[in-house]
């Protein structure tokens, strides 16, 4: 089950599924997004369980959250998915160089939301909200880090793919699982995100 | 060497065997001495603060360092074999679902030499298992914390192994309707992994950071909950008992058939129930909180919706009824386990309903009662249910018999030294005797029923111990078991050598029908027909990755543990640096020639 199924230089329309380790790899991908899922749903309602318990004297999410900050955030999430789905489709069609280009754009993006999320932290630190706080901090901090130590992985992970096929494999049929399964846990973080700018920001400052 | 880097699904299987089995007896060592703790009136061989490590440790152990990695042994050895495929989906993933098992059990139990294991029992409920709570004890509940966690991580990549295998893997013509129980039931256990046990990671993850870092997840003076935990932790806990109770299930279907030498009865209906529980399991999580405090709404739904469970399972038990009516039953020492199971898994559904009505509950809750019941159902099940396994897949995995004489005093003991030990403590329950504590006055009328209970206890050890014998003297005989050692084998795994060759099978088999093995054979074949022409079979190759990458955890998690962050980053780089190098060097893997077939296929 390697590469010499595809000898004649055909590059497969869908390549990463064109052997059983790729089909493998993209649906044992999928069900450990499932067990992510079940990870989120339990800190989202230890979140929503836990939020007002802000404590005497402690600033509030309405005074804490700013909105356009996060929405900042947030858009740019939004549009490394997208170019994480350019990625994906230079790499169906075998564009090795544009693939590269668009992925670097997208752990460019990811670098940005967390140098936002990191200045975000300090801020609310300043102002008094720290991990040690509240039951509604803790389960702040736990859930929007998780999130954001997500992206952070992701970022290592894409770097390193980069780097991969830029300097060493090229793009292979097992590369191209590889880049695929990025792409869909880049998604996945997205995904996410919103309900993270949901539930936390725009709850929290309706209250 | 080979051991340490192997990964190859059948010797994952032996080795979660062997780790399994050892902590059984760890285990097993703590319930002796707790009963013999109970075993009298105000008896003094163990302290208090002894006790409740002892407690802790005997239920953290069995479920998750003894159950769980025999469950895997069984399924890492069969499920391949019995859906006709080469491997596992992900064999380097598998090595590494066994190591950081191995590693999180291994960190469990360093506790007992550093100052005290932990003490706040298996469920760990909050506020016992705070910082404030500690006493003399700083680090026991870290402990736990910390090396669930690690364990946690190997369950949850061996189930995603196991689904990812089972639904690409199969032979041709293995369609879902044609798969053997046991692999079903290994597909619903390993769903139920999959989304039973990141809830966990989440539970044990706030109560370390409100250990180690001052969160106030569960601080109630800081605006925490405590019954966030109990939440949290059932949602997991429920799902939990049904991944552990299922594949014995699967167990029983095979053994009870072969052995009657009938097809299974109700085959789709075992399909269905099996889903159904599985279904069921995560909506049920509070009964185990009626005295909570829930709210009478919530403790009817939660009470109905359990006692809906009875259902499929009763569909379960009457089809193995029906299986064995009318066959010509051999009571092989597997066979033995599997009809001793039926009556005794009974007995514990029975008790698991009338603990279902919330109204009785408050009556049950806490004492001996609730201790009885869900030992009849772990060991009465699931540990019979294992032992049938064991003893029937023992030529499968080992290529030797065990002998029936030793095996038969091995069933004896220990179901009859189970049923003295557990029956009893449904009166001491009634009577009103707390679980939990470590003694009890005199003149309660708790003393002769106690004795009664250690006395069991003792007995279900020396039946182990015939086990334990059999084993030993079994290793010494040669490996002559024949290909299908019980002649009247159903399913693929009896097609092929044993023990198995590395590669499975030499060409993947073309399966007709239910039963595939037994099918060709009633049409006068002996053989599978193949579905492919002989031709070199790729292996991945070994690796010591694995184990590295889990002693790093074990040193990050000890790191972290103490306060000393620079040992716990140390041990995660190790870690990440092992996931990094696998990433790097492409596993090429090697090929067997049909040549050389012939040679490796043949037993050693
Ligand atoms: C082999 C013979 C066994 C004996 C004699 C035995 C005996 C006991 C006893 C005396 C207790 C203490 C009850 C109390 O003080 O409240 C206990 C608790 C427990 N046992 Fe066993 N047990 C056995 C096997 C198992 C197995 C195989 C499992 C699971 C796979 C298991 C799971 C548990 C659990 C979860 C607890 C509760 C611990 C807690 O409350 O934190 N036991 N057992
Ligand atoms: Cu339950």
């Amino acid at each position: 089950m390697s590469a010499h199924s595809h000898a004649d230089g055909q590059w497969p329309h869908e390549p990463e599924k064109a052997t059983l380790e790729g089909r493998n790899k993209v649906l044992g991908f999928w069900l450990f997004l499932g067990a992510e899922t079940v990870l989120f749903g339990t800190l989202f309602s230890a979140f929503l369980a836990l939020r007002h318990q802000v404590g005497e004297g402690n600033p509030t999410p309405n005074e804490l959250f700013e909105l356009p900050m996060v929405a900042a955030a947030t858009v740019i999430l939004l549009v490394s998915s997208l170019t994480s789905v350019f990625a994906v489709q230079a790499m169906h069609l075998n564009k090795v160089k544009p693939m590269l280009i668009w992925l670097l754009v997208t752990i460019v993006l990811g670098l940005g939301f967390l140098g936002l999320e990191i200045y975000e932290f300090t801020n609310y630190v300043k102002e008094g909200h720290k991990f040690t706080t509240s039951a509604f901090s803790s389960s702040f901090y736990t859930l929007v880090g998780f999130h954001g130590a997500h992206v952070a992985f992701g970022v290592l992970w894409i770097g390193l793919l980069i780097m991969q096929i830029a300097f060493k494999k090229g793009l292979t049929v097992t590369t191209a699982s590889k880049v695929y399964v990025a792409g869909i846990y880049w998604h996945f973080i997205d995904v996410v995100w919103v309900f993270i700018f949901t539930v936390v920001y725009l709850m929290g400052k309706v209250g | 060497m080979d051991w340490l880097t192997t990964v190859d699904h059948k010797k994952i299987g032996i080795l979660y065997l062997i780790s399994g089995g050892f902590f059984f007896l760890v285990g097993g060592l703590e319930a002796i001495m707790i009963r013999i703790q109970l075993w009298q009136p105000e008896n003094h061989f163990v302290s208090a603060d002894t006790y409740n490590e002892l407690l802790t440790m005997h239920g953290t152990t069995m479920i998750f360092l003894a159950a769980m990695p025999m469950i895997f042994a069984l399924m890492n050895a069969i499920v391949p074999l019995q859906i006709g495929a080469r491997d596992v989906a992900f064999p380097f993933v598998n090595a590494i679902g066994f190591w950081t098992f191995f590693a999180g059990g291994v960190l469990l139990n360093v506790s007992w030499f550093t100052g005290g294991a932990p003490d706040a029992g298996w469920t760990s409920y909050v506020p016992l298992a705070t910082d404030a709570f500690n006493g003399g004890n700083v680090h026991g509940v870290d402990y736990y914390v910390v090396g669930l966690q690690i364990a946690g991580i190997g369950t949850l990549v061996g189930g995603i192994n196991f689904l990812a295998t089972i639904i690409n893997m199969r032979a041709p013509g293995m369609s879902f309707m044609r798969l053997p129980l046991f692999t079903w039931t290994a597909f619903i256990t390993s769903a139920l992994i999959l989304f039973a046990f990141p809830a966990l990671t989440v539970g044990l993850v706030a109560l370390m950071f409100d250990r180690l870092f001052h969160a106030n997840f569960f601080e109630v003076s800081n605006g925490g909950n405590a019954v966030l935990w109990e939440h949290i932790f059932w949602i997991f806990g429920h799902p939990e008992v049904y991944i552990l109770i299922l594949p014995a299930f699967g167990v029983i279907s095979e053994v009870v058939s072969t052995f009657s030498r009938k097809r299974l009865f109700g085959y789709s209906s075992m399909v269905f129930a099996t889903v159904l529980i599985g279904f069921l399991a995560f909506m049920v999580w509070a009964h185990h909180m009626f005295t909570t405090g829930l709210g009478p709404v919530a403790n009817s739904l939660f009470s109905i919706a359990t006692m809906l469970i009875a259902v499929p399972t009763g569909i379960k038990i009457f089809n193995w009824l029906f299986t064995l009516w009318g066959g010509s039953i051999r009571f092989t020492t597997a066979n033995l386990f599997a009809v001793g199971f039926i009556p005794t898994f009974v007995m514990g559904g029975v008790t698991g309903v009338m603990l279902a009505s919330a109204p009785a509950d408050y009556q049950y809750h806490d004492t001996y009662f609730v201790v009885a019941h869900f030992h009849y159902v772990i060991v009465g099940g699931l540990i019979l249910g294992l032992f049938s396994g064991l003893h029937y897949w023992w030529p499968k995995m080992f290529g030797r018999m065990l002998n029936e004489t030793l095996g038969k005093l091995t069933f004896w003991f220990f179901f009859l030294g189970f049923h003295l030990t557990f029956f009893v403590q449904h009166f001491l329950g009634l009577m009103g005797m707390p679980r939990r504590v470590w003694t009890y006055l005199d003149g309660l009328g708790f003393d002769d029923l106690n004795m009664i209970s250690t006395v069991g206890a003792f007995l279900m050890g020396l039946g182990t111990i015939f086990f334990l014998i059999n084993i030993v003297t079994s290793a010494a005989k040669p490996r002559d078991a024949a290909d299908d050692p019980w002649e009247d084998g159903r399913t693929l795994e009896w097609t092929i050598p044993s023990p198995a060759p590395e590669y499975n099978f030499a060409q993947t088999p073309l399966v007709r029908g239910y039963d595939a093995y037994w099918k060709e054979k009633m049409e006068g074949k002996n053989a599978m027909t193949p579905a492919e022409p002989l031709g070199p079979i790729h292996m991945p190759s070994p690796s010591i990755l694995p184990l590295i990458l889990s002693i790093g955890l074990f040193i990050g998690g000890l790191g972290f543990m103490y306060h000393h962050t620079i040992v716990g980053i140390i041990g995660l780089l190790i870690t990440f640096g092992c996931l990094f190098t696998r990433s790097l060097i492409d596993d090429h893997g090697f090929h067997i020639e049909p040549d050389e077939l012939h040679d490796k296929g043949v037993k050693a």
